[in-house]
C-alpha cells in the first residue's frame, strides 16, 4: 500500500526527517509514536503533500506509484486521507456542502459524474449514524465553533465519507474525552478492512487500546529507531522514551 | 512540482478574459459628442416628451453646470471629459411598438451570448424583463400578464407618455435633480430606464428584471429607474449589467428611486458586472450611481447587491426611513480584482419612530485592487427607539490589495441602539491545504471559501439570481488569488 524509502525532508533548511523507511501493507494498522518534536506531524503532512516542507531525498510510493511529485488533491484522489491534528474552520461552508464538493471533485478526477443527490443523502445518513453524529451538526459551518471532540469526530466522518485507501490519523486522540475517543475509535475500526490501511500518529498509548496496531514504530529525531508489535506501545507507556535513547546510543 | 499553486491561479485569473466583452454590430443612431442645452432638448425631443419633462431636464442641466465632481471617495481615476461623450445612442431599428418577434436578429443574438433567452425567461423563470441597450429600452416581456393585476412595468420613456401623473408626482422626489453631480447629469440626459408601479395591496407575482448593456463605444449610459410600491404591495426587482471590453473608460451614471408607501415592501437586487478593465487597469466602466429609497409607515426596503465589475464604483444604495416602524436593509458583496476600485456602502437615515436598519457588507479584494465600505447611520431627534446593526467583513487575497472601512454614525436620540461589527481576514494557506487534502483543487477551494464568506448576502438574493451570482464570484476571482 504505502512504501516510504529513505525519506529526507526539511523546512527552511532545517532537516526534520533524516531517512525514514516504512512499509505498510493493505489490511494493516501501523502506529508511529515518539516524543514531541520528533517529526511525527511532519511525516503525515509530507505524505499528504503539504508544500511547507521540502522533500530533499527519498520516495513515497502509494500502490507502487511515486506520489511525491503530486499535488495534495491528486494524492487525495488516489486515496490518501489525513485526519488533521488541528482541523481549520471554513466559515459559511456547511459540513454537508463541503463533503459534497470533496466527493464530487474526487469523482470528477476519476472521470465519474457527480453523485446523485439521493445517493449522497443516503451516504451521509449512513456515515453519520456510524459516528453517532447529530444531523443538525451537518448543517453547521465546517469546524466553526466546534468543540475539540466535535472537530475530531467530524474528521473521522469525512474519512468515512471518502473511503480512503490510506488513512493517516494525526493525534486524533488529543482533545477527546473517553466517550468521544471510544466513538472515534469504533468508527475507525468499522471502516478498516483488508483493502485499506491506517497509520496512527500518537503521543500516548491511550488510543491504541481501542485501535489495536499490528506494528508500532518509534520516531526520534527524524528517524524510526525501533519497531515492534502492540506490546511496544505498552512498554513505552510504562518506561517513557529515555530507555530507547539510551539503547540506540 | 506539478502542483497548481495560488500563483498559477493568479496568473490564469489575470489572463482570463472578461466573458461578456463582445461587441455586437448593430446599426445605431448616436448623437454628436458633447453636452449643452441643445443636446438636452434634442434628447427630450427624440423621446417626444411633454414640455414639463423638457423643463425638468433643463433645470437639472443648469444645476449640473454649477456643480463639481465629488472627490471625497477613496478612489483615484482620471476624470471623464464630459464633452467627449455622446449622450444618446440607440440601436437604429428600435420601434417601441413592435413585439418581441420583431426585435433585431443581431440584438437577439447578443442576448443569447449574454445567456438570456427571452423565450426561456418567459416560460421558465417567471421573470418579467426589460432590456436597456445603450440608451433605449428594447424589449419588455410579460407586459400582458402584469397588466391584468394593474402592475405597470415599462420603459420610463413610455411611462412619461402613458402615465405622466405618476412620473410627475414621484420623479426626483427621492433623488432630487441637484442631489449630487452625477444625479444632476443623469436628470438632464437620461434616455431610458425602467418604470414600475405596483397598485395598492398587490403582491407582484413574479420577479421584475431589467438588463442593462452598454454596447456602443464612446457613449455613456444614463438610465433612470423609478419603482413605486403603493400601500400594502410587494415587489422584488432585479437588475443586471454588462458591457463590451473597451480600452477607453465608459461612464455609467444611473439613478434609481424607490418609493415604498405605507405597509409596502420592495426588494431590489443588483448583479453588477460592467467591464472592469484589463489586468493592467486599462479601460473599464466608471460606475457612478445614486440609489435611494423612501419608506413610509411600516414599509420595508431591502437593497441586495453583488458588485463584481466596473473599473471604479461609487455607489451607496440608501434608505430614508421616514415612516414609523419602517425597515431598511442593505446586503452587499463587492469584489475587486486587478486594478479595480470600489467605494460603496449605504446610508440609513432614521426619521420615524421604531425604525430598524440592518447593514451586512462583504468586501473581497484581490490583485492590486482597493475596496472601501462607506456607510452612514443617522438617527434623527424624533426617531425614538431606532435600531441599527452593521456588520462589515473584508476578505483579502494576497498582499497587494487593500480593504478600507469608513463607518459614520450620527445619533441625536438617546434611545437609539446602534451596533457595529467589523472583521478582516485572509484566505489562509492552511484552509486551502485542508480543502486540497480532501480532493478539492485550489481554485475550487477558493471559490468555496469566498462563497462561504459571502453566504449571508447570497442567501438574500432570489434563487435564480443567487446561482448566477455565485458563478460570477468564481469568474471574477478566478486566477485573482494571491
Amino acid at each position: 500500500m504505502l512504501s516510504i524509502k529513505n525519506l529526507h525532508a526539511s523546512v527552511e533548511d532545517k532537516e526534520i526527517l533524516k531517512g525514514i523507511n516504512l512499509e505498510i501493507k493493505a489490511g494493516e494498522v501501523h502506529a508511529i509514536m515518539g516524543p514531541n518534536g520528533a517529526g511525527k506531524s511532519t511525516l503525515s503532512s509530507i505524505i499528504a503533500g503539504n508544500e511547507t516542507y521540502e522533500v530533499t531525498a527519498g520516495e513515497i510510493l502509494l500502490e507502487n506509484e511515486d506520489i511525491s511529485e503530486l499535488a495534495p488533491e491528486e494524492r487525495a484522489h488516489k486515496g490518501v486521507f489525513l485526519s488533521f491534528q488541528y482541523p481549520v474552520e471554513i466559515p459559511g461552508v456547511s459540513v454537508t456542502n463541503f463533503m459534497k464538493t470533496a466527493i464530487n471533485e474526487s469523482r470528477k478526477a476519476r472521470g465519474q459524474e457527480d453523485m446523485p443527490a439521493n445517493e449522497m443523502l443516503k451516504l451521509i445518513r449512513e456515515k453519520s449514524e456510524l459516528l453517532e453524529i447529530d444531523r443538525k451538526f451537518l448543517s453547521r459551518s465546517l469546524n466553526e465553533g466546534f468543540s475539540g471532540g466535535e472537530k475530531k469526530r467530524n474528521e473521522i466522518f469525512q474519512m468515512a465519507m471518502l473511503e480512503p485507501k490510506l488513512a493517516i490519523l494525526d493525534e486524533t486522540d488529543s482533545g477527546l474525552d473517553i466517550d468521544a475517543l471510544r466513538i472515534v475509535a469504533n468508527g475507525v475500526n468499522k471502516l478498516k478492512n483488508e483493502k485499506n490501511a491506517v497509520l496512527v500518529i500518537t503521543h500516548y498509548q491511550r488510543l491504541l487500546d481501542y485501535i489495536i496496531p499490528d506494528f508500532v514504530h518509534v520516531l526520534m529525531d527524524g528517524k524510526i529507531v525501533k519497531s515492534g508489535d502492540a506490546s511496544l506501545a505498552l512498554e513505552l507507556e510504562e518506561k517513557g522514551y529515555d530507555w530507547i535513547k539510551a539503547e540506540i546510543q | 512540482m506539478s502542483k497548481y499553486t495560488e500563483d498559477d491561479l493568479k496568473v490564469e485569473l489575470e489572463n482570463k478574459e472578461y466573458e461578456y466583452g463582445f461587441y455586437t454590430e448593430l446599426e445605431s443612431e448616436t448623437f454628436p459628442i458633447g453636452l449643452n442645452e441643445d443636446i438636452v432638448r434634442a434628447i427630450s425631443k427624440k423621446k417626444n416628451e411633454p414640455e414639463w419633462m423638457t423643463d425638468w431636464r433643463l433645470q437639472a442641466f443648469a444645476a449640473w453646470k454649477e456643480m463639481e465632481e465629488p472627490e471625497w471617495a477613496n478612489v483615484n481615476y482620471t476624470k471623464p471629459d464630459f464633452q467627449a461623450i455622446a449622450y444618446y445612442s440607440a440601436p437604429k431599428k428600435s420601434d417601441p411598438n413592435k413585439t418581441l418577434d420583431d426585435v433585431d436578429a443581431e440584438l437577439l443574438e447578443m442576448y443569447k451570448k449574454l445567456g438570456i433567452s427571452l423565450d426561456e425567461q418567459k416560460k421558465m423563470n417567471n421573470i418579467a424583463m426589460d432590456i436597456v441597450v445603450d440608451s433605449v429600452s428594447v424589449a419588455t416581456t410579460f407586459k400582458k400578464t402584469l397588466g391584468e393585476k394593474g402592475i405597470i412595468f415599462c420603459p420610463i420613456s413610455e411611462a412619461i407618455q402613458e402615465h405622466p401623473e405618476l412620473v410627475k408626482k414621484y420623479l426626483g422626489t427621492i433623488v432630487p435633480q441637484k442631489d449630487n453631480f452625477y444625479a444632476a447629469l443623469n436628470s438632464a440626459v437620461f434616455s431610458d430606464g425602467s418604470f414600475c408601479y405596483i397598485p395598492k395591496g398587490v403582491r407582484c407575482p413574479m420577479e421584475l428584471s431589467t438588463y442593462f448593456r452598454i454596447n456602443q463605444g464612446g457613449t455613456g449610459q444614463f438610465e433612470r429607474t423609478l419603482v413605486i410600491a403603493d400601500e400594502g404591495s410587494y415587489v422584488s426587482y432585479l437588475e443586471g449589467c454588462t458591457a463590451p471590453s473597451r480600452d477607453e473608460n465608459q461612464l455609467h451614471a444611473a439613478v434609481v428611486e424607490l418609493i415604498a408607501l405605507d405597509d409596502a415592501e420592495i426588494k431590489y437586487s443588483t448583479v453588477q458586472n460592467w467591464y472592469p478593465g484589463n489586468k493592467e487597469g486599462k479601460g473599464g466602466v466608471f460606475n457612478f450611481v445614486t440609489k435611494r429609497g423612501l419608506c413610509e409607515k411600516n414599509a420595508k426596503i431591502s437593497w441586495t447587491q453583488v458588485e463584481t465589475g466596473s473599473a471604479v464604483t461609487w455607489k451607496y444604495p440608501s434608505c430614508v426611513l421616514k415612516g414609523d416602524n419602517s425597515i431598511g436593509e442593505f446586503y452587499s458583496i463587492a469584489v475587486t480584482n486587478n486594478f479595480q476600485q470600489a467605494d460603496t456602502g449605504t446610508k440609513m437615515i432614521h426619521l420615524g419612530k421604531n425604525t430598524r436598519s440592518t447593514i451586512i457588507s462583504k468586501g473581497i479584494s484581490a490583485g492590486k485592487s482597493q475596496n472601501s465600505y462607506r456607510g452612514l447611520v443617522q438617527i434623527s431627534k424624533n426617531a425614538d427607539n431606532a435600531r441599527n446593526f452593521s456588520q462589515c467583513d473584508s476578505l483579502l487575497m494576497g498582499n497587494n490589495c487593500g480593504a478600507h472601512t469608513f463607518p459614520y454614525i450620527e445619533s441625536k436620540n438617546t434611545s437609539a441602539k446602534i451596533e457595529h461589527e467589523a472583521t478582516t481576514s485572509k484566505i489562509g494557506e492552511d484552509q486551502v491545504f485542508y480543502c486540497n487534502q480532501r480532493g478539492i483543487p485550489t481554485e475550487k477551494a477558493i471559490a468555496l471559501i469566498v462563497n462561504g464568506f459571502s453566504k449571508e448576502v447570497l442567501n438574500k438574493l432570489p434563487m435564480e439570481f443567487a446561482v448566477e451570482a455565485q458563478k460570477l464570484l468564481e469568474i471574477s476571482l478566478e486566477g485573482s488569488v494571491g
